[in-house]
């Protein structure tokens, strides 16, 4: 990365690959990405994980928090009467409170989108509608089938579209690939007035193997055009461990010093309790920068955090624990 | 040459384990005669907070298994405590400074006063639920059914008296128990709380904190997760207050009675009675 041109935009990025991008282009550039210190990653993460958050910084900590999930239902049996359940939890995530803050997004499957918008009406926009697409979370389909995939919940009015990679292609190096893939579904993000979905794009750490495999990953969507990177589906575990997101969030931090521009990051899958929740956000501030703590560059994935982190607030406003009680079922 | 003495650390148990407190403290339990006996742990809020957790995660494993199948885990357990019986009132005896004759009755004692509760597992529905009779062609019955997670501080005046016979009638109906032992002699509630662990009691239905009942219980009395409070060791605490604190979350309590002398009310106390119909025929 000491090239010159690296130091440029996005587009010129990819001149590195002389405008060619092919798989012995992609494969000399991400392969000759340094390899990752597995074990001063791990420690690092761990040393992140201590930090002691307490009373008003914590209430903070939680409300960030708060503004920055995306809730999410992805299941086999979600109906429109579960993703309506879960929109009015995200427009109202604790009848107790009306300051409490909202998400940043409800996250669901592309057929669900329509019925997502229509429930949060006038709301829609102040909480996006994101859609996971391209076959998720395996990713095992044709092209076409996932750009209609894509198109279709866009049409919907999903403002943002997880994508999943093809880890097979990456896995057996074939990058060019994954590349065209994602370059053709951010494409058909496009809206018919000119705008565009938000794209991002699905890792799946846990199938990758290595942490060197991530860091290339990450690279890769990044120079793809993704506005996010996302750990993973949330179907595969170890899903979003501390060590991966950290490792994410500094090719972000990279890209970020090279070209000025900033990526997303979005842990997904195993993140239950505030407690773990805000080891990320320490990771976060640590590694990009408190600027990176807004949900348009951080978010969590994840369903049921919500509510213990409600009981967390819920806990620090009254003085008392709080119990699944006192939060909705979902 | 003497030998050097090899003190026991009495720890926690909650969850089926035996953690240290998360706070770390200790405390020194002396003998009547002011002699050292062991460290316990001195349990935090956070603890009585974790405790409540597991607690609440074996609810429906517990209330979900069979009467008869509860009555069996309890009678297992007194048939584990006659087998720690020596160890039982040697703590007795050097704890509260009583004769071994008074302890040993103090440890036969609990162990009929278990005996008696497990043979009620599957007995008191029919004393507390009934078939009401209905204008109509319906069976109405009325069942008894556990509250769920009871906090108890158990009496302070007995090591393992009191505390069996705080914690058992709750256990027949299938509610799980969080109890602050004794202050002045906890080491046979952690005792107690070794044969739970190698007995049939799936880990969460009993969990035992040791320190100041003084310090956790208005955590506990306050905690919404928490659906009854028996205060039978609480006399010398400010009761009343956590009566109120458990008002705010409709919790069910029990006032402080310092001997808890078995009865059926002990175990219907912690219950909530459900009524439902049912057609009497196929139609």
């Amino acid at each position: 990365m000491t090239d010159e041109s690296a130091l440029a935009p996005r587009t010129r990025a990819l001149q590195l690959f002389d405008g060619l991008v092919t798989d012995t282009s992609l494969r000399r550039f991400l392969e000759g990405i340094p390899g990752v210190d597995a074990v001063g990653l791990e420690q690092r993460a761990a040393a992140l994980g201590t930090r002691s958050i307490k009373t008003t910084s914590k209430a903070a900590a939680i409300d960030t928090i708060i503004s920055m999930i995306d809730l999410t239902t992805l299941e086999g049996a979600d109906t429109p009467g579960k993703v309506r359940s879960l929109v009015a939890k995200a427009l109202v995530p604790d009848a107790g409170d009306a300051a409490c803050p909202q998400p940043a997004a409800v996250c669901v499957y592309g057929d669900m989108v329509a019925t997502a918008v229509d429930a949060l009406g006038a709301a829609h926009g102040q909480i996006s509608v994101a859609a996971v697409a391209t076959a998720f979370p395996s990713g095992r389909a044709s092209l076409r089938v996932k750009l209609a995939d894509t198109a279709d919940a866009v049409a919907a009015g999903a403002d943002e579209i997880d994508m999943v990679i093809d880890r097979g292609a990456f896995l057996s190096g074939q990058y060019a690939q994954v590349f065209d893939e994602i370059v053709a579904v951010k494409r058909a993000c496009r809206r018919e007035d000119g705008t565009s979905a938000h794209l991002k794009v699905i890792l799946e750490t846990g199938e990758l193997n290595t942490y060197d495999n991530v860091r290339r990953a990450s690279w890769l969507a990044i120079l793809a055009g993704a506005d996010f990177i996302k750990t993973s589906t949330g179907k595969v575990s170890p899903a979003a461990t501390l060590p991966v997101t950290l490792l994410m969030l500094e090719v972000v931090r990279d890209w970020f010093r090279l070209t000025g521009e900033r990526i997303g990051v979005k842990p997904a899958g195993g993140i239950r309790t505030s407690k773990d929740a805000i080891k990320f956000l320490v990771t976060v501030a640590e590694t990009c920068g408190e600027d990176w703590l807004t949900p348009e560059l951080f978010r969590f994935g994840a369903s049921s955090l919500l509510n213990d982190v409600l009981l967390q607030r819920q806990k620090l406003a009254t003085g008392h624990y709080s119990g699944p009680d006192y939060v909705t079922i979902d | 040459m003497s030998r050097l003495a090899v003190p026991k650390t009495y720890k926690l148990f909650i969850g089926g384990k035996f953690p240290r407190s998360e706070s770390g403290r200790t405390f020194e339990i002396l003998s009547a005669k002011g002699d050292f006996l062991a460290n316990a742990a001195k349990a935090s809020r956070k603890d009585a907070r974790d405790a409540v957790k597991a607690a609440r995660g074996a609810v429906s494993g517990w209330s979900g298994a069979t009467a008869y199948n509860r009555g069996q885990v309890l009678y297992r357990i007194a048939e584990l405590l006659e087998g720690r019986r020596g160890q039982f009132i040697d703590e007795i005896q050097r704890g509260e400074n009583v004769s071994r004759a008074i302890a040993e009755r103090q440890v036969d004692d609990a162990i009929d006063r278990w005996v008696w509760y497990a043979g009620w597992a599957d007995k008191y529905t029919q004393v507390a639920g009934n078939a009401n009779p209905v204008a109509g062609p319906f069976f109405n019955l009325s069942v008894p059914e556990p509250t769920g997670v009871v906090a108890m501080i158990a009496p302070q005046d007995s090591s393992l008296l009191g505390l069996v016979s705080v914690v058992a009638p709750a256990l027949v109906t299938g509610n799980t128990v969080v109890v602050v032992a004794s202050e002045r002699f906890p080491l046979s509630a952690i005792t107690l709380a070794e044969v739970l662990a190698t007995s049939d009691v799936p880990g969460g239905v009993v969990n035992v904190l040791t320190g100041s009942p003084a310090e956790i219980a208005p955590w506990l009395a306050s905690h919404a997760d928490v659906n009854a409070l028996d205060l039978a060791g609480a006399e010398d605490l400010d009761w009343v207050d956590l009566q109120i604190s458990a008002a705010d979350t409709l919790k069910r309590v029990l006032p402080p009675e310092g001997d808890a002398f078995p009865s059926l009310d002990r175990i219907t106390a912690f219950t909530e009675t459900k009524t439902v119909w049912h057609t009497k025929s196929m139609l």
